[in-house]
Formats: C-alpha cells, sequence, structure tokens
C-alpha cells in the first residue's frame, strides 16, 4: 500500500510541476511591464520600482520561478498589493464558504443522481432511463451559472421563497445557511448529478451482469437489497472517479456562481483580483485551485485502492 | 449525450441498418443530428440576417423606452438604456458562434499537430503530452480566466485563451487514435517501402484520426460557447458594450428584480447553441463511427439479465463524455 501510494505520488510530480510553470508564466502574458499595469498609467516611478522589487521581477526569470515555487511550496504564496496581506491568508479567510457551498452542491448531486442512475440502470427503457436521458442532456446544455440565474427568475424574485443573494456562514445556524446556499448548490448540483447519473447507470450495467447478482437472486434476495447493497457496492469505483473529479471542476466553477449569489468564497474573490489585475492573487488561487483539484484526484485514487484490494496489487 | 440519440423507434434502428454504407444518410436517419445541424444553421442564419431581422441596431440608445417588456415592437423588450434585446440577444449568438468556431478550429488544428507528432516520435511525446496534462489538469474556466487577466479582455484574446485550454484534450484524442493506427500493417508497410515519415504521418495516419477529432471539435464549439459566456458574464472575457450573451445576462442579473426579459431570453439563446451543437456532435459520431453505433443499437435491447455486450459501449461512451 505504501509502495502504491509513493508510486502515485511520484507520478503527480511532473503534472504539478508543469501547472506550476503554466502559473508563473501567466503573469509574462501581461502586454508590457506587469508591475506599471498593476498600478495604472498615474503611478509614480518609484512605486513602480518598489512593486517590481516586492514582486521580484528584477531577478533573472528562472530565479523568479525558483523563488516563486520555493515559497509556494512553504505555503507563501506572495502579497496582495491591494488586499495588503499575504495571500494565503486571504484563500483561509474565503475558503469556508467556497467548501460548503461545493461540499453542499456535491450532497445535492449525488442525491439525485445514485437513485436515478439505478433506477435507469436496472429498467433500461423504462420512465428513468428516458427521464436519464433528457436530463444529461439538460446538464451538458445548460451551464451552472444560468441555471441559478433561472432559479433566482424564479424562486427568488417570482415566489419569493428565497433570498436573492447573500450568505450566512454555517456557525450562525443550519436554517439562515440553507436558505441561502439552497439555490446555489442546487443549481450546480444539478448540472453536476448529470453527468454523475449517467456513469452510475453505465456502472451498474456492468455489475448487473456478474455472476453474484444471479446467485443472489436465485437464493432469494429481495431485488433493493442486490441492488442497493450488493450490485451498487460494487460499482463504486467509477462513480467515485466523477465525483471526485468533479470536485475540482465545482470550485472553479463556483467562481460565477459565488459572483451571482454574492457568496464571499474564493471564486468571487478571484472575480475581484482579476477586475484589479491582482497577479499575485490570481496566480496563487489559480495554483492553489489547481492542487487542491490534483489532491483530491489523488484522494480518489487512494481510495479506489482501499475498496478494491486488486488495484493495489497491479 | 449518447443516450439522447435512443429515443428512435425500432423500426427507425432497422431502415438504418440496410442503408449502413453511406455516412450521409444514416446522420440524416438521426434525429436529433437533423434537429441539431437545422438548428445550428437557423441560428448561425439569424444571427447572420440579423441587420435585417431587427428592427433596431443592437447598440442604439433609446433612453425614453427604457426596461420596456416585451411587446410587438420590441419582441424581447428594452435594457436598461432602452437598447433592444432580440437584436442584442441576435448579435451575441453572432458573437458566442463566431468565438466557438474559431476555437474549435484552432485547437483542432494545433491538436492534431501535437497529437499526431506526438504519437509518432516517443521523445516529442514525454515533452509534448506532459505540456498537454499539465493544461488539462487545470479546470478550464479558472485558467481561461487567470490568462484572461493578464491578456486583457478582448475577443481575440479570449480566443487565443480558450484555444490554448481546450487544444490539450484534441490532442488527447488525435493522439490515441493515432497510435492505433500506427500499429495497423499498412504503415508497416508502407515503412518498408521507404515511403517518408511526414509522408506516412499526414497521408494515412492522420486520416484515421479525422472522425474523432471532428467529433471532439463539435464539442469543444460547444464548450467554448459556455466558457466564454461564462467568463464574459464575470467581466473577464469580451469587454461590455460588445453584446456578447454573456455581458447580455451580466446586465440582465443587475435588473433582474423587474426585468425578467434581459436574462430569460440571451439565456436560451445560450442553451439553444449549445445543445444544438451537442446534437449536431453526437449525430456527427454516429455517421463517423458505425461501429459504435450498431453495438449501441444492439444493446438498446438489453434487459437486466442478459447482453453483455452493452458493458463495453457504455464504457466508451461515457469516457468520452468525460473527456469532452
Amino acid at each position: 500500500m505504501v509502495i502504491y501510494i509513493l508510486r502515485r505520488l511520484l507520478a503527480l510530480v511532473p503534472v504539478v510541476l508543469i501547472m506550476s510553470i503554466v502559473v508563473f508564466l501567466i503573469i509574462y502574458l501581461i502586454p508590457g511591464d506587469p508591475a506599471r499595469v498593476m498600478l495604472g498609467d498615474g503611478a509614480d516611478e518609484s512605486t513602480i520600482q518598489e512593486l517590481r522589487q516586492q514582486m521580484g521581477l528584477n531577478y533573472p526569470l528562472l530565479e523568479q520561478y525558483g523563488r516563486w515555487i520555493g515559497n509556494a511550496v512553504q505555503g507563501d504564496l506572495g502579497r496582495s498589493f491591494f488586499l495588503q496581506q499575504p495571500v494565503s491568508t486571504a484563500i483561509r479567510e474565503h475558503l469556508a464558504p467556497t467548501l460548503s457551498l461545493a461540499l453542499f452542491a456535491q450532497f445535492i448531486a449525488v442525491l439525485i443522481a445514485i437513485p436515478l442512475g439505478v433506477r435507469a440502470a436496472v429498467n433500461r427503457g423504462g420512465l428513468a432511463d428516458k427521464t436519464l436521458n433528457a436530463y444529461s442532456l439538460l446538464g451538458i446544455s445548460v451551464p451552472g451559472f444560468l441555471l441559478s440565474l433561472f432559479f433566482v427568475l424564479v424562486f427568488a424574485v417570482r415566489l419569493k421563497w428565497f433570498p436573492v443573494s447573500g450568505f450566512a456562514p454555517l456557525h450562525e445556524g443550519i436554517g439562515s445557511f440553507l436558505k441561502f446556499m439552497f439555490l446555489p448548490a442546487l443549481s450546480i448540483g444539478i448540472v453536476m448529478s448529470s453527468l454523475t447519473a449517467r456513469i452510475v447507470k453505465a456502472s451498474m450495467l456492468e455489475v448487473l451482469h456478474e455472476g453474484f447478482v444471479k446467485t443472489a437472486l436465485s437464493k432469494g434476495l429481495r431485488q433493493n437489497t442486490i441492488i442497493y447493497k450488493h450490485v451498487l457496492r460494487n460499482a463504486l469505483i467509477p462513480i467515485l472517479t466523477v465525483v471526485g473529479g468533479s470536485f475540482g471542476t465545482l470550485v472553479a466553477g463556483a467562481a460565477v456562481i459565488e459572483t451571482i449569489f454574492n457568496i464571499p468564497g474564493l471564486g468571487q474573490m478571484l472575480v475581484h483580483a482579476v477586475e484589479r489585475r491582482d497577479y499575485a492573487v490570481i496566480q496563487g488561487m489559480v495554483l492553489f485551485i489547481a492542487i487542491v483539484y490534483v489532491a483530491v484526484n489523488l484522494a480518489v485514487d487512494l481510495l479506489y485502492a482501499v475498496v478494491d484490494p486488486r488495484i493495489r496489487l497491479q | 449525450m449518447t443516450d439522447s440519440t435512443v429515443q428512435e423507434g425500432k423500426q427507425q434502428a432497422r431502415r438504418t441498418s440496410l442503408i449502413h454504407s453511406q455516412p450521409v444518410r444514416r446522420f440524416m436517419a438521426n434525429r436529433t443530428a437533423v434537429i441539431g445541424g437545422v438548428l445550428m444553421l437557423l441560428l448561425i442564419a439569424a444571427s447572420l440576417l440579423s441587420p435585417w431581422l431587427a428592427r433596431f441596431e443592437p447598440q442604439a440608445v433609446d433612453v425614453v423606452s427604457r426596461l420596456k417588456p416585451p411587446s410587438v415592437k420590441h419582441w424581447f423588450g428594452t435594457d436598461n438604456l432602452g437598447r433592444d434585446v432580440f437584436s442584442r440577444t441576435l448579435n451575441g449568438t453572432k458573437i458566442s458562434i463566431q468565438v466557438g468556431l474559431t476555437v474549435a478550429l484552432v485547437s483542432s488544428a494545433a491538436g492534431l499537430v501535437i497529437g499526431l507528432y506526438s504519437a509518432y516520435y516517443r521523445r516529442l511525446d514525454q515533452v509534448l503530452m506532459r505540456i498537454m496534462d499539465g493544461i488539462f489538469a487545470f479546470p478550464a474556466v479558472l485558467l481561461a480566466m487567470a490568462m484572461m487577466a493578464a491578456l486583457g479582455p478582448n475577443v481575440s484574446n479570449l480566443m487565443i485563451c480558450l484555444s490554448i485550454v481546450f487544444t490539450p484534450a484534441v490532442a488527447r484524442i488525435v493522439r490515441s487514435s493515432a497510435l492505433v493506427v500506427k500499429e495497423q500493417t499498412y504503415i508497416e508497410a508502407m515503412r518498408a517501402l521507404g515511403a517518408s515519415r511526414t509522408r506516412i504521418l499526414w497521408l494515412h495516419i492522420m486520416p484515421g484520426t479525422l472522425s474523432p477529432l471532428i467529433v471532439q471539435g463539435s464539442f469543444v464549439f460547444a464548450e467554448s460557447i459556455i466558457v466564454e459566456a461564462a467568463l464574459s458574464f464575470l467581466g473577464a472575457g469580451i469587454p461590455a458594450p460588445m453584446p456578447s450573451l454573456g455581458n447580455l445576462l451580466s446586465e440582465g442579473k443587475q435588473f433582474i428584480y423587474n426585468s425578467w426579459w434581459m436574462t430569460l431570453f440571451p439565456g436560451f439563446a445560450l442553451i439553444l447553441s449549445v445543445l444544438a451543437m451537442n446534437w449536431f456532435g453526437d449525430g456527427l459520431r454516429d455517421m463517423l463511427d458505425p461501429h459504435a453505433r450498431t453495438k449501441r443499437k444492439r444493446s438498446r435491447k438489453g434487459s437486466m439479465e442478459k447482453n453483455t455486450s452493452d458493458n463495453n459501449n457504455e464504457k466508451v461512451s461515457s469516457a468520452t463524455q468525460a473527456s469532452s
């Protein structure tokens, strides 16, 4: 198991390296001097020089990268010129809303996807299967942020069931948290569940043909016991993959949703940073989210090995 | 998406199998694909004809009739500056389709070259595909947003960013099908005959990768329309006065309390464009990959107990889903 984990970690090194280089090079896409662009036309020369020094722009390229990645590894993602605080602190302050949104959305997605996918697999061509077909088409064609705009239009503006925007942290009571988070989480959850449900169906179909299902049937187990207790459990691996994989996309996709609902999370912070051209924040956040994304995928990979011992031995 | 085409009856399936050898007719027999194609053509036509279809200029300000609901004069109502939402939606669709088409073409071309060469040259493979993996590992919206923040918001920068973001997906698909073709006997024969590498690569391997490439390209088209809208919505895409769908939705968001039409109509235009492209891409896949289609047709009759053949194709289709 230890060897398996080490091998997986080692395989990630080149990917993470490339990702960090891509993120680092982003400021070199800026036409002209980044410090000058950030401060605007009116800035005086000494401020520009100060910022250049702070951003490390006066060093040779390789040394700049070395310094940047060296600090990043130690959890120092630089300092935001506009927020006047370290980027890592800013990320920590904005993490909770995004994380709770992501978890809530994932919960909704799984809640919809598993029953729908399972029914569709067990009864091919039936109502659930047809629903799934239409539903998955909806999921790919309607982006989450658009769905949330429609939800706001119907449930917040017209029916007034939910507030149009805002946020209440979880520790101030689950009621107000749910009131603010339901629409954003639902719109992300629906889009995500469409993909998950399709994978659930495909994966279930595969396991349904295994011999043990026949055995269970012939020894008279109830169908629901077979499906949910035995088949679903064996069908979990591909399902875990999508759930884990979508988690990173979800944190990224939350950027748009958070702007719509005015949730003070990572996404909103990123959008503000883009507006202000606060490159330290942009680089730090993109690197952070990308690393989280990779880490979640790694965790899923490791989870396979726990779920299915055969993988460990390969 | 694959399953969406499953709705046709058995009769239709039998008829298609008779004219199996003719891809175009197979495409025509696929109802959703034809609907997608026709819808796409209609959208393109409408957006190109917008100067004649819409009675108002997309940028024409009319402060007297601001925030008016849909009427005979303004079909989709007017926005906060009295601009005609119908005209702006048509123009937004045009911009979206332009961006989608350009990104699909550019990333297909780049992905084709990268995929082909890394499939053929081992050394190159290590370098190129590592870079592709690195880019691919970013969530698309995120990377595009960061790059746009650096380059500055305008249409051509947006096209560049989206093309970079979507190239790895294409390159991966091309590479994997090129690897299969490369092992075929006729490629070995070409090599034995002394054909040059360039000749083998472009005249003999490349055609074998075209159909997955075209299918993937159509999904990149749809996907980049979505990402463009998201970025413009956030103010990191197409700059504001230009009526792109994302900008229209962003303006609509500000007036969502009273002016539902500013959100609803651009939203539907976005959904229609993406839906049309996805249906069309589905149809293309069925047309260009008859193998997958016959397999799926057989599996349609499968039930809970029997038929093991459909496992494979479900897996294949779900794999392509995930990659798109």
